[in-house]
């Protein structure tokens, strides 16, 4: 189990998705997730994944299709991005209040116009409130790893909901990185096949997706919520048992150098890796920084987000989505509104960056928090700061 | 034209009703009666997947449901789609021994909108895909009924909807009616066919030919819509044997590519009607002048004799 081997991001998913053993995909070719979906129709041509692969006509059709293979009560997966997730919007809000536990692999990418391929999270953001579980990666392990709890967690009959892991499209989907696969046997011992409560079967027939009215649809989206709430507990289960299982350990929130930080940067994704780095670089120079990334999205991790951010004077939120016309960015937004009942908060910064995949190197992190620092001094915070904009 | 089997009725069909009386239908609707016929005729071991429209809405209204088979509904144009991941689903499950095998049709329904405007990729797609066991019904009344009686794609010229009103610059509908079932033909597949609940034991043949052949199949079922079209709810089953009979929606299959009328009206043994006796009496085509009706005589005359020569080939 320990040997690292050097693979493609979005291979390593694949491989995923291969020991998991899933019985349908369907899906829809997107850049960047394409290679993702690629290595599986060859793995399924190959025989080496015993699964159902349809090659629908739209992503629409993809999530439909897995709606109705999960209905079926099939273990089911489909991997998108951008323009991609725009169109299976419309059943993103069908899947998960009707309890279908399918997982998909988002490679976060721009949503057009103007078109462009590369990665920023507008795709994801513009879904957050769809009623999937959420989780953001940082490497190709976590990738991995996180695919594989994914369905574990979707699955769980206390969840029943469908996951999806965000992944950076291109800086993350499309890097060889060194990773430490897991035999067929310890997934097989962490996942069991999918055992659904209701199924779409002749033998026992029951109507799913009925159509309510005012008098019971709020009820209807409170079980949902609660359901979505509740799941953070047994996501934490999940996580747990595998790190047992693999040495990898995972939380919702992640701290690094934190203990006598005054000052944190808040990441989420691939820019988490990123960051640690330039902790470490700014700690050398003798600034006391840390870091606190996101891993879980939805639901939102609140309390464990106030009891890691509540300690530091300064939060300095990167992220990588400007919310048109609004107050901030959807991170800062949400650790903001999180805050809001406490008597002392910190000073929060936001910066919105790295929109549409512009590179967003080391020394632009010193620059941010030179203007957060000056900032907070002067006492002339804006409530985001769209970092990097050539003038 | 004699429906052949009026005489032996109770002992040629299914008895159980897969589709449970105490929906919320109009009073005369002949689309919910289509679904008990088609219903009649699939029987038991098969899963549903309803588009959004008239049917979804009155039959499953949380906690009630009027459907004795496994039914979900996901969204307006993708119950095609929603189907094929069933047919997946069940395929892959059965496959790995993990569900004991046994012959089970994926059903897709949906009204004329969800099947021939915003609902047509996606159907296209699950054809193409040549799925086993896989069967798509259209239930057509002409119009988005269930929003309130808009146009679509396979409503007929001159009818007035309540977005092609009729107007002194409108004649109501202002393009012909869209051929949806030879495009399904388009796609080769086994089995497609026309047919209409004034004609039960055709369209429950129909259905059962459908399944026999395995798919996929394409069944359009010309659904008469009183509230819609505007005419008083007893006479649903008449309207709709007038549509057979005038030639307005002629009754054939399509069995791997080749016509064959299943309803056949010529001139030497019965006289095809005229279609004004099939349009007086519709609120929807009230406004209609005897030019217009005269123009649409010819069209309908056109296209009967295109279709007649294709049973010929
Ligand atoms: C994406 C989307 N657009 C529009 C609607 C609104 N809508 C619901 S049912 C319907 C019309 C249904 O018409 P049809 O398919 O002909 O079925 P009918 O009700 O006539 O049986 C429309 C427009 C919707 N549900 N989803
Ligand atoms: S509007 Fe028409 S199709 Fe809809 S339920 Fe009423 S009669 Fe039936």
């Amino acid at each position: 189990m320990t040997n690292r081997i050097g693979m493609e991001v979005s291979l390593m998913v694949s491989e995923a998705v291969k020991l998991a053993n899933v019985d349908v995909i369907a899906a829809y070719p997107i850049t960047p997730q394409t290679h993702i979906v690629e290595h599986l129709s060859e793995l399924v041509a190959d025989g080496e994944l015993d699964a159902e692969y349809i090659c629908v006509e739209s992503e629409h059709s993809a999530m439909s299709a897995c709606a109705g293979s999960s209905a079926a009560g099939a273990r089911t997966y489909t991997a998108t991005a951008s323009q991609g997730l725009q169109l299976m919007s419309e059943i993103l809000y069908a899947v998960a209040p009707m309890r279908l536990p399918v997982v998909m692999t988002v490679a976060n990418r721009t949503v057009s116009a103007p078109l462009t391929i590369w990665n920023d999270h507008s795709d994801i953001m513009a879904n957050r409130d769809c009623g999937w579980i959420m989780i953001f990666v940082e490497n190709g392990q976590e990738d991995f790893d996180q695919t594989i709890c994914a369905f574990r967690i979707a699955e769980d009959r206390r969840v029943l909901l469908p996951v999806i892991v965000n992944m950076d499209g291109f800086i993350l989907s499309h890097v060889i990185e060194p990773f430490e696969p897991v035999d067929q046997k310890t997934v097989d011992s962490f996942l069991p096949p999918f055992d659904p409560i209701y199924t779409m079967h002749p033998d026992r027939p029951v109507t799913m997706g009925a159509f309510t009215m005012p008098e019971i649809f709020t009820e209807t989206k409170m079980a949902h919520d609660v359901a979505l709430r509740e799941s953070e507990a047994v996501i934490k289960e999940v996580w747990e048992e595998w790190g047992k299982l693999t040495g990898r350990h995972y939380t919702a929130v992640e701290e690094y150098m934190t203990d006598d930080a005054a000052t944190v940067f808040v990441t989420i994704g691939s820019f988490s890796e990123l960051g640690m780095e330039v902790v470490d670089a700014m700690r050398q120079k003798g600034v006391k920084v840390g870091l606190v990334k996101i891993r879980l999205f939805r639901p939102f991790p609140t309390e464990d987000i106030l009891s890691a951010l509540t300690k530091f004077k300064n939060v300095l939120v990167i992220e990588r989505f400007l919310a048109l016309g609004g107050v901030c960015g959807p991170l800062a937004e949400q650790i903001k509104a999180a805050m809001y009942k406490l008597k002392d908060t910190p000073n929060i910064v936001d910066f919105v960056c790295g929109l549409s995949g512009r590179d967003v190197p080391p020394e632009e992190f010193f620059g941010m928090y030179e203007t957060a620092i000056n900032a907070i001094k002067d006492g002339t915070v804006k409530e985001f700061y769209l970092w990097g904009v050539r003038e | 034209m004699i429906d052949r089997y009026r005489v032996y009725a109770p002992n040629l069909t299914n008895q159980k009703e897969n589709f449970a009386e105490g929906h919320r239908a109009c009073q005369g609707c002949a689309e919910a009666l289509a679904v008990r016929h088609v219903l009649k005729a699939l029987g038991d071991d098969i899963v549903i997947a309803n588009a959004t429209g008239c049917m979804e809405i009155v039959s499953s209204p949380l906690p009630l449901t009027s459907w004795n088979v496994p039914w979900i509904h996901v969204a307006f144009e993708n119950a095609a789609a929603v189907a094929s991941g069933m047919n997946a689903g069940l395929k892959a499950l059965m496959r790995k021994g993990r569900i004991p095998k046994k012959r089970i049709i994926s059903v897709g329904m949906a009204g004329d909108g969800g099947t021939s405007d915003i609902g047509l990729q996606a159907l296209s797609g699950a054809l193409e895909r040549q799925h086993k066991d896989f069967m798509y019904v259209c239930f057509d009344n002409e119009a988005y009924m269930n929003t309130g009686i808009q146009r679509s794609s396979s409503t007929p010229f001159g009818a007035a909807t309540t977005t092609s009103p009729s107007g002194s610059k409108s004649i109501g509908q202002a393009t012909w009616k869209k051929n949806m079932s030879r495009i399904a033909a388009a796609h080769n597949i086994p089995y497609v066919a026309t047919a209409c609940s004034s004609y039960p034991f055709d369209l429950q043949e129909k259905v059962k030919k459908a399944v026999a052949l395995g798919g996929p199949s394409y069944i359009h079922v010309l659904s008469v819509c009183p509230t819609g079209w505007r005419i008083p709810s007893h006479l649903a089953i008449k309207y709709g044997r007038l549509a057979v009979a005038t030639g307005v929606f002629p009754l054939y299959e399509v069995v791997h590519g080749k016509y064959r009328m299943t309803a056949h009206i010529d001139e030497k043994s019965e006289k095809r009607r005229p279609v004004v006796d099939y349009m007086k009496g519709q609120g929807r085509y009230r406004h209609l002048s005897e030019e217009h009706i005269e123009e649409i005589q010819k069209r309908v005359d056109k296209e009967y004799e295109e279709l007649v020569k294709l049973t010929e080939l």
